[in-house]
């Protein structure tokens, strides 16, 4: 009796646990203006689905269930039920979106608009836009610190990092940076932002207290050209050991020691690593390489790249979801 | 015949090879350095530091010094298979050919055997190199350093068989400078040890069939694979053939009287 009942058991735990449960990455294909839907337990591609013009920076709702794209070409923030994979909403988001940040409240997102140099707060409920605020020029990176008080947007020409005071939505402050910003990321805590800067060269990590900059990262890796190190994305690992720096057409990710800022290692990845994401085991990290159209899978425990997983062209953000 | 007189007469001729082995530090010595040169200053100098595109059996990005490590490891295989040839017309010339053959076995199993002999020694320095190329960052799973033991043995056998084949038509050891030119060069350069045959292919379609050609292209995918714990079953079976058939030949062309028959004559 009792293996007569086993079998079935086991098929219902191996059904209910399989598919719905495996925690997934997805990876906005600029060139392609699809979706990348990747399976993190085996690494390949499950589905392909198609969205606006030119997606790029890509964010989840609190809960998961939906996704937030910037349509950069189509002008808009398209909204993705993550059930069912269809687009459920458009929001206004100004022009030419391309990174956004959602508020800890779930409710707000903020959009920088690249070509008409604004900070557009969308409320992602009822749909209305609450402010515009003007920032540098060719806003990108964006960030809302853990208790939500600061949103920071960086502008790429101006080479500047600007805090706006999310209670009032006012610019208090602006921070220079070495040139062209393209990310920015609190660390945990909130007390410090780590800021690329894809021409410069460096990353800055910055005081957010004092909003002046601590220190500055440089790297250096043997036989690849300084001007092919062109620092993009930013991650820093939960446990708070390391920061992982995306080089750009370095080809290289840069592990750096988070307490120290000392640069451990350079892992060698595609071709033109933009931005990175870790799976929520924060067991591998993600990078999307733009040029050669993959993705890919760092060890994080061992410091080691092992795989790269082909995906649309021109791979630009990435999300991970449990 | 018994096992054990065969046995007896192989593991005669694995000490015999082994003592030579031993005695002449300098070719082990020469036997490392040679493929860690490439890799040290060859492959430094061919500043591919943005990474060799993916390809079977990588499964990422490498290195070009990782891309051209199961290559060295064929390299030592490579010359210790020219070596032995060379050494097959020195014994043949200073007659201890004579006093092998003197052993009441059969011709074609003393010929395996000093083809194993030689295999097995030849395992040894690849392992040596494989050491020291982990300690310069090339390194592969660690399974597949003992997954890769198969396909040494067979390039080993591979390369001996094509040494021996060509041992019994050198006449005389000061045309091993030919061999050199004309055998291991060839072998070694028109095949996938340098670069990956696509980029062959992008270079010149001649070249790239001529490297399909080589056994050695073949021996070195097969490498390659087993040390990454992978299986190139088509790499298998040509590596497989061409070794029967270079065995078959040499086996067949081996006629140790024809540089004595020679010499009286002359």
């Amino acid at each position: 009796m009792k293996t007569r009942l086993l079998l079935p058991t086991l098929l219902c735990a191996a059904v209910a646990t399989s598919p719905a449960f495996a925690a997934l990455a997805y990876i906005s294909n600029e060139k392609d203006d699809t979706l990348s839907v990747l399976d993190l337990s085996s690494f390949e591609v499950i589905d392909t689905v198609a969205v606006g013009q030119r997606p790029r920076g890509i964010a989840l709702s609190q809960d998961g269930s939906q996704l937030y794209i910037c349509a950069s070409d189509s002008d808009t923030v398209q909204v993705m039920d993550l059930a069912t994979r269809k687009i459920v909403a458009e929001l206004p988001s100004g022009a030419d979106p391309e990174q956004f940040a959602l508020h800890p409240d779930n409710r707000r997102l903020y959009i920088s608009n690249e070509d008409d140099a604004l900070v557009t707060v969308v409320d992602t409920t009822n749909h209305q836009v609450l402010a515009q605020i003007d920032v540098g020029v060719e806003p990108e990176g964006m960030a809302i610190s853990p208790d939500g008080h600061w949103a920071v947007n960086t502008s790429e020409t101006t080479n500047m990092l600007h805090w706006i005071d999310t209670a009032t939505h006012q610019l208090v402050d602006n921070t220079l940076v070495d040139q062209r910003p393209r990310h920015v990321e609190f660390s945990r805590d909130g007390s410090r932002i780590w800021a690329s800067a894809e021409i410069g060269g460096t990353v800055s990590v910055v005081d957010v207290a004092s909003r002046q900059i601590l220190h500055k990262l440089h790297f250096e890796i043997k036989g690849i050209h300084p001007d092919k190190i062109q620092p993009v994305g930013v991650k820093l690992s939960a446990d708070g050991r390391y920061a992982f720096v995306a080089l750009g057409p370095a080809n290289h990710v840069a592990v750096v020691d988070a307490n120290s800022y000392q640069v451990l290692e350079y892992l060698l990845v595609g071709r033109r690593v933009w931005h990175l994401a870790f799976t929520p085991d924060q067991k591998y990290l993600l990078t999307t390489n733009g040029v050669s159209g993959d993705v890919s899978v760092i060890d994080v425990d061992k410091l080691k790249v092992i795989k790269s997983v082909k995906v649309g062209r021109y791979p630009w953000g990435v999300v991970t979801q449990n | 015949m018994k096992i054990a007189a065969y046995l007896h007469a192989f593991t005669g001729v694995l000490k015999r090879e082994f003592w030579r082995f031993v005695q002449q530090r300098s070719r082990f010595l020469s036997a490392l350095v040679r493929p860690l040169l490439w890799l040290v200053v060859f492959a430094a100098g061919f500043r591919a530091a943005l990474g060799v595109s993916i390809m079977a059996p990588y499964q990422t990005y490498i290195t070009y010094e990782t891309y051209i490590a199961p290559g060295l490891c064929c390299m030592i295989l490579l010359f210790n298979g020219m070596q032995s040839s060379l050494s097959m017309v020195y014994d043949r010339e200073m007659g201890s050919m004579k006093v092998l053959l003197m052993s009441p076995m059969p011709r074609g199993w003393l010929l395996l055997s000093k083809l194993l002999a030689i295999a097995l020694i030849s395992l040894l320095q690849v392992y040596a190199f494989l050491a020291l190329a982990w300690l310069a960052g090339v390194e592969a799973p660690p399974l597949g350093y003992l997954t890769v033991i198969p396909a040494l043995l067979l390039t080993a056998l591979l390369l001996g068989a094509i040494g021996l084949f060509l041992s019994a038509r050198i006449r005389q050891l000061e045309n091993f400078a030919g061999v050199m030119n004309f055998v291991i060069f060839p072998l070694f350069f028109i095949s996938s040890a340098l670069y990956p045959l696509w980029k062959m292919r992008e270079a010149n379609e001649w070249l790239y069939w001529a490297c399909q050609l080589n056994p050695f292209t073949h021996a070195v995918e097969l490498v390659r694979f087993a040390l990454y714990q992978q299986l190139n079953p088509s790499a298998l079976l040509i590596t497989l053939g061409s070794t029967l058939l270079f065995a078959l030949l040499a086996i067949l062309g081996f006629n140790p009287e024809r540089s004595a028959n020679a010499r009286a004559r002359g």
